[in-house]
């Protein structure tokens, strides 16, 4: 499998990362060398091999159905770029 | 005027259910609904750098009621994966939900329509986390967040595309309301969003075994908005079909006020979510006693209700089918029953003038202050003769309003029925002195004039006449 | 000898005996970073008011001593500090105010740490070298033109040119021991679990662990003993019994069964790495313990692996970072699209953004299986190797990185070179198993270090041999001048 500039686009996309023409072959390219290395991977047989999300064997971690105190709105918006009437403010979203 | 009746309409739902939980369903931030913006939130819920999610339990209980109650298999192994896309009301860019491993899984519900009864399957249900919500300032050039709603816990409930109708979708969503409500897990408000119903609906010519290309329709916000939006691109697909035109697989928004669709292409990108296992959360392994602890807190359901009263009560099918279609009002309806031994009766009141004045209002049984007591000692009234027909509906419209109790009511507006012989026979005599046309009309052999008298003396009386006993001693006055 | 020299008891003796006040060691530490700062590069942010308003708090009658009383502390940036100013060494959350704290911040305070500031490191933790910081890189205290190691080049960099008494770091493929072995200290990455993660901004969050950085391992021990434990806001803290980790250092390693992993002294490995390793064994030997060689057979796939996985949750965990509720927002977006793009392509430098890119396509449609998934098969066999060899062995002994510091800029450019310094760490994260690393001799005037793995949660033993070998040899005792 090998990567292309619009396979870089289609991702940054997702990602939402705007990338200069410079920035686009760049990645290209070393994604290209880093996924080729990562091929090595399927030299392994994992045919019945369970995958790994989580090394801890811990399962039913739970809390009990208790309201805490929330933030004022105060503290809630202040690292917030821009907010108006106790909400975090945007560019209009479409509908 | 387009005939879709050559094709058959195919449609499956996806229902939003919000658990009512206290808190929310990672962080400790409360679900009330209502308060002002950005008040129920924390550095969890509005995603802060470093901070981690705490699953809530009783979440995870609630929607395996919910699952059990829909006939849903539940999971051994159950977990939680991540959404990724990007939204201004979803904090982290990423929705903690349920990819392949939901909480319930292969369930069914049967609904009714004009009497006959259908199986809808449901594919799965998985517990996911509410986003938060969006407005748009006037004029349009700013949107602005209030992330109090984000991070309730919500189930999202896909159906089978078994249904084949707006009116089959409409009872789906209806019944599932009620299994939800019978469940305690949901307040089950459309107009506050607790419940939420998108929909997948294509046509195809009849006899064709492949689905046609689907629409999804969103933005339905009522129970009739869900029929109505269904019906209109039930309309729009055949027209297409009929002109030789394809439709296209997009998502359409509903709107109201204008009863159309409109398609969102253009404004929704094509989405990749890129699930995988939130590395955040642990499994959740369910094991039979924690099952069967959740299926033991499992109610009566509409279903198993509706039979009783037709056996039990003798009700007829579909007024037993409209009273357990809401828990509240079922539940009153056996309260009301704690006070009468005529469930007919009782039926009867509720089928007429409480649904009537209900739907006039729109509103639900809770929203009234009328009581099961209060209906049931009205039958009694009725049934001692102690109150007519017709005064009894003016003590339930009181009933209604202020919530009394009818014996109040007779006794502060002196509402008692006269059935008093001596006292109607005065009243008689002032009728028949006041109307000779008609006791010449009566006496000439029309028989319906005594309709008229009899009703003349039940307004001089104001309504309290007995209104047996002014007929019988009317006739018996007439024919002396 | 300088104060933070000093054996930790010896301190705290010091500070009861009224001979030293913590604000004295406050001041100290100021001063150190004011002499020295300017050549390393170590803290993106000193907390003055805070810190001496602590110190006169703890110098108060009656005040209770903790474990850590007094010490002068730095953290890592990427540990959330409420009400000072945490950036994770990015553009994007250079105005970025705390309005809550980490568990372990929170931890160090209880026991009486006195945080000095927030220490430099690679971008969000993406580096091996601190040259991904978009403040400024960290420069090794052995030599200036040589890089610290990264990711937390700050922690290992500030505590060798004795700025504070200890730091925290954060490791997540070897991002606390392999700058602790390039600048001659101790680091030490607990067992994914022990220490809460609530506060440490995400990275890859199925690998993540903060740890301790420290001059020798008793103030390892010290410090793991005030930050381990069960945290009820971490669904993935591990509820276990947290052992007396400063009684178990013995000094006693008779009769350890150690492994050495062939293939972590293999090719790659500096040859005077690998002389001074086996100095190392040749202690242990002498000192009882018996030690033979053993196979890990996976270990060539760990660094894809690590890669794969690690971009992966990474590229969701930084998709917060959208200029909607904090950080910075670029300037006039066209539209809301328009503002994420720019907002976390200004925001972010080079090697963030290849890790979101690569994790991106990990995940996406038509690659998962591939990439992810495979991977996270992968893991279990690599995990599967530790497992094995645990059965047979109390302890794995191997370099902590193939070779000591290089110079600065000599790696940028090529990330998968880059990648290969982590060789030996990473297979240990992946298993989610405990190591330390210790200063174990000189390369080229630059330190080296040994890598002691050892069995989940037994810290207590990777604790006990590190310091038996630390007792009986100097290698920590020597300090950069500066």
């Amino acid at each position: 499998m090998s990567i292309t500039v619009q396979d870089v686009e289609h991702v940054a996309n997702l990602a939402r990362l705007e990338l200069s023409a410079e920035e686009k072959e760049q990645f290209t390219g070393q994604l290209n060398a880093i996924l080729k290395y990562a091929e090595k991977l399927g030299e392994l047989d994992t045919e019945g091999v369970e995958p790994t999300s989580h090394v801890l064997p811990v399962t039913n971690v739970m809390r009990e159905d208790a309201v805490k105190e929330s933030l004022s709105n105060e503290t809630a918006l202040q690292n917030a770029p821009d907010d108006e009437d106790g909400q975090f403010k945007v560019p209009a979203v479409l509908e | 005027m387009t005939q879709f009746n050559s094709y058959e309409t195919v449609i499956g739902l996806e229902v939003h259910v919000e658990l009512h939980t206290a808190s929310k369903i990672f962080c400790g931030c409360s679900t009330s609904f209502g308060a002002p913006p950005n008040t129920h939130t924390c550095p969890i819920c509005l995603g802060h750098p470093g901070v981690l999610p705490v699953l809530n339990r009783q979440a995870v209980d609630y929607a395996m009621k919910a699952a059990m109650a829909l006939n849903c298999t539940i999971a051994d192994v159950s977990k939680f994966d991540r959404k990724n896309y990007f939204y201004p009301d979803s904090p982290k860019a990423y929705q903690i939900s349920q990819f392949d491993q939901p909480v319930g899984e292969n369930g069914w519900i049967d609904i009714e329509v004009n009497g006959v009864t259908k199986r809808i399957g449901i594919t799965r249900l998985h517990l996911e986390e509410d986003a938060g919500k969006l407005t748009h300032v006037e004029g349009g050039y700013a949107s602005l967040v209030d992330f109090n709603r984000v991070g309730t816990p919500l189930v999202e409930i896909v159906s089978e595309p078994d249904l084949r109708s707006p009116e089959e979708a409409k009872a789906y969503l209806e019944k599932l309301r009620a299994i939800m409500q019978y469940c305690d897990v949901s307040d089950v408000k459309m107009e506050e969003g607790s419940l939420r119903c998108d929909a997948n609906v294509s046509l195809r010519p009849w006899g064709q075994e492949k689905f046609g290309t689907r629409a999804e329709l969103k933005n339905m916000n009522s129970f009739r908005g869900v029929q109505r939006g269904l019906e209109y691109e039930q309309m729009r697909q055949a027209d297409i079909l009929d002109s030789g035109g394809t439709v296209v697989q997009e998502t359409r928004r509903w709107d109201d006020s204008q009863s159309k669709t409109f398609s969102m292409r253009g404004k929704e990108e094509s989405h990749d979510y890129r699930y995988f296992p939130d590395p955040d959360l642990v499994q959740l392994h369910i094991d039979s006693e924690w099952k069967e602890r959740v299926r033991a807190s499992i109610p009566e359901l509409p279903d198993a209700r509706q039979a009783r009263y037709t056996t039990e009560y003798g009700l007829p099918v579909y007024d037993a089918g409209v009273i357990t279609s809401s828990k509240k009002l079922a539940d009153f309806f056996e309260e009301s029953l704690g006070y009468t031994q005529d469930a007919k009766a009782v039926s009867n009141w509720i089928m007429g003038d409480l649904l009537a004045y209900l739907n006039q209002n729109n509103k639900e049984i809770d929203a009234v202050r009328i009581t099961g007591q209060g209906l049931g000692e009205m039958i009694g009234l009725l049934e001692k003769g102690t109150i007519s027909g017709k005064i009894a509906k003016t003590v339930f419209k009181e009933m209604l309003e202020s919530g009394k109790l009818p014996q109040q009511i007779v006794e502060e507006q002196g509402l008692v029925q006269i059935s008093d012989e001596g006292a109607i026979k005065g009243i008689v005599e002032k009728v028949v002195a006041a109307n000779p046309q008609s006791v010449e009309d009566y006496r000439a052999g029309k028989e319906k004039a005594i309709g008229f008298l009899v009703g003349q003396v039940m307004k001089e009386s104001r309504g309290k006449a007995n209104p047996g006993l002014a007929n019988k001693l009317l006739v018996d006055y007439l024919n002396r | 000898m300088a104060l933070f020299d000093m054996r930790l008891q010896e301190l705290h003796n010091e500070l009861a005996s009224g001979k030293l006040s913590a604000a004295e060691l406050t001041e100290a530490s100021f001063k150190r970073i004011a002499e020295t700062d300017q050549r390393i590069g170590a803290f993106l942010a000193l907390n003055e008011e805070g810190a001496r308003a602590r110190a006169a708090e703890l110098d108060r009658a009656g005040a209770e001593k903790g474990l850590l009383h007094a010490l002068p502390a730095g953290i890592k940036d990427n540990i959330v500090t409420q009400g000072l100013r945490t950036t994770c060494a990015s553009q994007f959350l250079s105005n970025y105010d705390p309005i809550y704290n980490a568990t372990a911040a929170g931890k160090l305070s209880t026991a009486g740490a006195v945080t000095i500031g927030k220490l430099n490191m690679d971008e969000f933790a993406m580096g091996g070298s601190n040259e991904n910081s978009s403040v400024k890189p960290v420069r090794n205290p052995w030599n200036t033109d040589y890089v610290p190691g990264g990711s937390s080049g700050g922690s290992a960099a500030s505590v060798a040119a004795g700025q504070v008494y200890f730091a925290l770091g954060s490791d997540t493929g070897g991002s606390i021991r392999q700058p602790a072995s390039y600048c001659g200290v101790v680091g030490l990455k607990p067992t994914y679990g022990l220490v809460s993660r609530f506060g440490l901004v995400a990275f890859a969050s199925s690998l993540d662990a903060i740890g301790p950085v420290t001059k020798n391992v008793e103030d390892s021990a010290y410090v793991l003993q005030a930050i381990a434990g069960h945290d009820g806001m971490d669904s993935t803290s591990a509820n276990v019994s947290i052992p007396d980790y400063i009684s178990s250092l013995t000094g006693d390693v008779k009769g350890l069964r150690i492994g050495v992993p062939k293939e972590y002294m293999g090719q790659g490995i500096d040859p005077k790495v690998k002389e001074s390793v086996q100095a190392a064994l040749k202690v242990f030997e002498s000192l009882g313990a018996t030690w033979e060689e053993v196979s890990m057979p996976h270990t060539e796939y760990a660094v894809a692996t690590y890669y794969l996985l690690s971009s992966s949750e990474a590229s969701s965990n930084l998709a917060r970072f959208d200029g909607v509720r904090y950080g910075v927002r670029a300037d006039n977006p066209d539209n809301l699209i328009d503002l994420y793009r720019k907002s976390r392509s200004q925001g972010f430098g080079q090697e963030v953004k290849r890790r979101i890119m690569l994790g991106t396509y990990a995940l996406s449609s038509g690659y998962y299986d591939a990439y992810y998934l495979k991977a996270q098969k992968v893991r279990t066999l690599i995990k599967r190797d530790f497992d094995q060899a645990f059965e047979k062995y109390d302890l794995l002994l191997g370099p902590t990185a193939p070779t000591p510091a290089f110079r600065l800029g000599d790696q940028v450019g090529d990330p998968l070179a880059m990648y290969m310094n982590d060789i030996v760490t990473i297979p240990v994260s992946l298993a989610g198993v405990p190591a330390i690393s210790v200063p174990c001799g000189f390369a080229d005037g630059l330190p080296v270090g040994l890598q002691l793995i050892g069995k989940a949660f037994d810290e207590a033993t990777v604790l006990r041999a590190a310091h038996a070998f630390e007792q009986n040899t100097d290698h920590h005792k020597a300090r950069p001048q500066l």
